[in-house]
This record gives structure tokens, sequence and C-alpha cells, in this order.
């Protein structure tokens, strides 16, 4: 430690770790455009890397060779998933990330508070505290967050699983949790009842997102990353760490402003996306009159003629352009349309895809210029004056059922207005509902034809008839 | 190292007004890469597992639970900043006429 003393100088690690945090609301910062995002990565990681290099200076780190295998562990999986993950695939690959994190929280509690017991005295409050709620909460994350993974890898169900009882079974172990924190806080040391705080958070993390179905998952992985903040937080009081406790807050309250997002995008309040196992019931509901309306069916011949000729077109792309991978198809299908002078934008609902922005990623993959991806109050005015609105794989987001129809389970939910446009044109494998089960107004519109089959052969097509239309 | 209770928490209500601040300037067209960067940032855990696993007299608990807790750190890290530089690469915006492909946009 007499080498370089200077370096390990708290004050200077202290400093570093400032620099750090500095960089990474610069980072932040530089997301608010595409064109310097880039950079605000690149400032954000420098960030890290200084407040790695600054801890690893620290004093009371002194053995480096276990610190050594798990940093190298770590770096070969995550520079390997990072390069080998699918555009489609980045919702597990954003939840997976988060429950990693927060198990490494929960870990780090563990440790500490293992570390501290034996020591005399007891131990002070203003450590005790946010060493439980960080290990709750990074508990509730980790396990939380495996199960998203889970359902969004289809690993199990997408759907939400209830059991009779399961609200109760929720409420009996947030109280038994909280009662657990109040009496180790209340300076009971047991590591046996620390353990049981950790298992109990694990289960509950795992009940808390079982009754979340597929389409409700932006708001629970925004949620989810809230968590692994908030607890990355609490480990910085532990670790009485600035760096730690800056970085926690910031992603907290990304996630947290991210929830609220999805959920005003959704109309739906957080509560009632995890307790009211959205889509379960009615996917399976009766069939109405509406089944046996009749729909304008039409061939990508007839589609193409109207394409082809009109001045202006919108696409509207949902979750099902992903499942298909028709992102690039489209963007052929685009390319065409402007050669002959079309004007073509995409119309980005808030919640399309399975997690926030999702469909923006997939599209800029494809060579989507960002300029053309339109947010939905930004474009909603543009509907009127659109020759064609061509609706892939996206349902429930535009059915106007929820403008108009006050029994229906989706009103007052912000939509596009792809009614409204001069010609609709859904592209869809069947005229099964959508995910949340609600019959989807727009198919029976006076202005709407549909193109039944897979959306990337159905675009495929299309293309092919643009070209010789 | 007994850290000063209040300064901790000034530090993290300011830090947390800031994020909002920040963060509500993100246009939605970027969420995805927000939310990979924030996972890359909360691999500052990585920092709590360092500590844990250097310390002199750690013993075998706090050493397994501490080299899995930098080993998820470090995913975090590695894994969050590399994938939002590859989504990152993707958004460009659209080519002026004459302009070759991969310039810069004006701004």
């Amino acid at each position: 430690m007499i080498v370089g003393s200077f370096l390990r100088d708290i004050d200077f690690i202290n400093s570093a770790y400032l620099v750090a945090s500095v960089l990474f609301i610069l980072g932040i910062r530089g997301l608010s455009h595409p064109r310097t995002a880039r950079q605000g990565n690149i400032l954000a990681s420098i960030g890290m890397l200084i407040a790695v290099v600054a801890t690893l200076l620290h004093p009371d780190v002194e053995n480096y060779g276990l610190i050594a295998v798990g940093i190298a562990i770590g770096a070969v999986i995550g520079a390997v998933s990072a390069r080998a993950v699918k555009m489609t695939a980045m919702p597990q690959m954003v939840a997976l990330f988060n429950g990693v994190g927060g198990g490494a929280v929960a870990l780090v509690a563990l440790s500490e508070y293992h570390e501290l017991i034996p020591e005399p005295g007891e131990i002070p409050l203003e450590t005790l505290l946010p060493t439980l709620l960080a290990c709750v909460i990074g508990a509730v994350s980790f396990s939380g967050s495996l199960i998203a993974f889970a359902k969004l890898q289809e690993l199990m169900t997408g759907r939400p699983i209830v059991f009779p009882g399961n609200q109760f079974v929720n409420g009996a172990l947030v109280l038994g949790i909280v009662g657990l924190i109040f009496y180790l806080a209340t300076g009971e040391e047991s590591e046996g009842l620390f353990v049981l705080m950790l298992c109990a958070a694990l289960v509950f993390g795992v009940l808390l997102i079982i009754p979340v179905g597929g389409a409700d998952m932006p708001v629970v992985i925004s949620m989810l990353n809230a968590f692994t903040g908030l607890s990355a937080a609490g480990a910085g009081f532990v670790l009485d760490n600035n760096s730690l406790i800056i970085a926690g807050s910031l992603v907290g309250s990304s996630g947290t402003l991210l929830t609220i997002l999805m959920g005003r995008a959704m109309n739906r309040s957080l509560s009632n996306v995890l307790f009211s196992a959205f889509g379960s019931a009615v996917a399976a509901g009766p069939a109405g009159e509406a089944e046996t309306r009749p729909v304008k069916d039409v061939t990508p011949a007839d589609v193409a003629t109207m394409l082809a000729y009109a001045d202006k077109v919108i696409v509207v792309p949902g979750y099902g352009l992903a499942v298909a991978q028709a992102q690039h198809s489209v963007r052929e299908l685009a390319d065409e349309l402007e050669k002959r002078g079309v004007e073509v934008n995409y119309a980005i609902h808030p919640v399309a895809g399975r997690m926030p922005g999702h469909m923006n990623v997939l599209l800029a993959e494809a060579d989507v210029p960002y300029d053309a991806l339109k947010e939905m109050d930004e474009i909603n005015p543009d509907f009127p004056q659109t020759d064609v609105a061509l609706v892939i794989g996206a349902n429930d987001v535009t059915n106007p059922a929820a403008r108009s129809n006050e029994s229906s389970p989706i009103y007052g939910m912000p939509i596009l207005d792809v009614d409204k446009a001069h010609q609709v044109v859904v592209l869809k494998r069947s005229m099964n509902p959508g995910f949340a089960g609600i019959e989807n107004e727009l198919y029976y519109g006076e202005n709407t034809v549909m193109l039944f089959g897979d959306a990337k052969d159905s675009v495929t097509k299309l293309v092919g008839e643009v070209k010789t239309a | 190292m007994s850290g000063d209770l209040i300064t901790e928490i000034t530090v993290f209500v300011l830090a947390v007004f800031v994020g909002f601040e920040v963060i509500s300037k993100v246009p939605t067209m970027l969420h995805t890469p927000l939310m990979s960067g924030t996972n890359a940032i909360h691999g500052i855990v990585l920092l709590g597992g360092l500590i844990v696993v250097g310390a002199e007299g750690a013993d075998t608990l706090s050493k397994i639970a501490g080299t899995v807790a930098v080993a998820f750190g470090t995913i975090n890290i590695v894994g969050g900043f590399l994938v939002t530089d590859r989504m990152l690469e993707m958004f460009k915006g659209r080519k002026k006429p004459g302009e070759k492909p991969g310039e810069k946009d004006a701004p």
C-alpha cells in the first residue's frame, strides 16, 4: 500500500468517482438525439472504466486474483452475448441484464451482512437498513427478470399464469418480507433470517411477474429496470459509495420514467398491469356477432396498385412484423415506393413491440432512416391526408374502439388514428384476435381491406408487384 | 468508513432529479438503447463486488458471492455498452441527394 499511495488516496478515488458520475450524466444526455447518442454511450463507458479502475486502487481492495477471474468470465459472457443477440431478441436481453444486475446487488448485500455480523457492536441502522432493502429489491429484480426473460424467450407461456389465491400469497409474502426487514433492522442479528428474507424476495419476484402477459412486457421490463437501479443505489448507501448512489439513481429514475410513459401509452396503471392478468380470460371469450361480419379480402396485386399510385403512405408496424422478421422486406418496399415518388413514413406507437422503442431499433437495423420514424402524437394529424395506411402486425394500437367504445377493455388507450386514412390495408396472418383478445373494429371499416398471409411473404410479394405496377 | 447519511441522501435525491431531467429529453425512438445503456450503468454494482471480494480476510461465502457479483456486474457493463453501441450505430438519418452513403447527415 506504500506503492502509489497518492493513487490509493481516498480523496483521489472519490474525485475519480465524481468524474465518472459526470460522464454518466453527459452520456445519457447524448441520447437526446440519434446523432449524438453513440458518442454519449462511449462517454458513459469511459466513466465506467474510470470508476472501476479507481475502485481497484481503493486501499480496501487487496486481493486481485478472484477479481480477475470474475471480470474475465463476465467480460467474455457480456461481449459474446452483445454480439450474438438478434435485434428482435433485445427485450429478452435487457430483461436478462436487469436480472443479472439485481442478482449482483443481492449478492453484495448478502456478503456485506455476512461480514458485518461477527463484528463487535451493533451494525448502525444507516448501514443495516440499506443492506436489507438493497438485498430485497435486488432479489425481486433478479427472479422477476428471469421470469420476464423466460416469457419473452418463450421458454414458458407468454400468457398470464394465475392460480387461485395468488394475490393472497403475494400479500402474505410482502407482509413477511416487511416483517423480516423490520425485525432485522431493530437489531436482531441473524444470518438465517437474512437468507429467509432473501428467499422470500426471490419467490415474490417470480409470483409478481408470472401473472403478467406478453403484451404488457414493456411496462414490466421498465419497472424491473427501475428496481435494479434503485437496488444499486441502495448498495451505494451500504458501501458509502457515491458513484453507486448516483449511477443507481440515474437508472432508477430512467426505469421509473419509462414505466410511467408505457403505462400512459396503454392507459393502464402499474397495479392494473401487475394484478389484472390482462388477456387471460378474454382470449377464450365467446364468438360474438363481430366475428361473422364480412371483411374485404384483397390480393397483393390490388394492394400494390394502391401503393404505387399513392402520394403518401404510412407504414404502421407492430410486434407481428418483428415475429415475421419482415423489417428488411418493408424497407425494400419503401425503397421501391420512394423511387416512384411516394412519401413513406412509419407510425410508431409507444408500446409497439415488447419493450420501449423496440420497433425503432428493428427498423433502424433494416436501414430505415430515423427521420422517417414518427411518434404517435407527431403523425396522428397526418392520417387524414394519407392515401394508404399499411398496418403490418399491429393490432390493438390501431383499434378505433379505444376512442369510441366505452365498453371496450382498451377504451381510453391512445391509439394511432389509422382508420382516418383514405385507404387502410391490414396485413395479417388470420382473423384471430390480438393478444388481448379484443376484436379490432378497424378490420370492418368501410375503407379497410385485408391482405392475409405471413407478413414477410406478403410484403415480398408487394415489392414484386410494385416493381411491375 | 462511516459515511455521512444526510450527505448521501442529498446526493441520491439530487441524482434522481438530474436523472428525470436528462432522461425526459430522450426521444421515444431511443428508448431501447436507453434501457440497454442504463443496464450497463447499473453494472456499477461491480464496484460493490470488487470491494467485497478484494477485502483482506474475506471468507469463503464472501469470496464466492463477491466473485459472482463481479462477473454479473461485468456482464452488465461489457454487454450493455457493446449492445447499445451496436444499436446506435444502426440509427442513420435520411441521405441527402448527392451525399455518399455512410456520411453523417447535416445538423
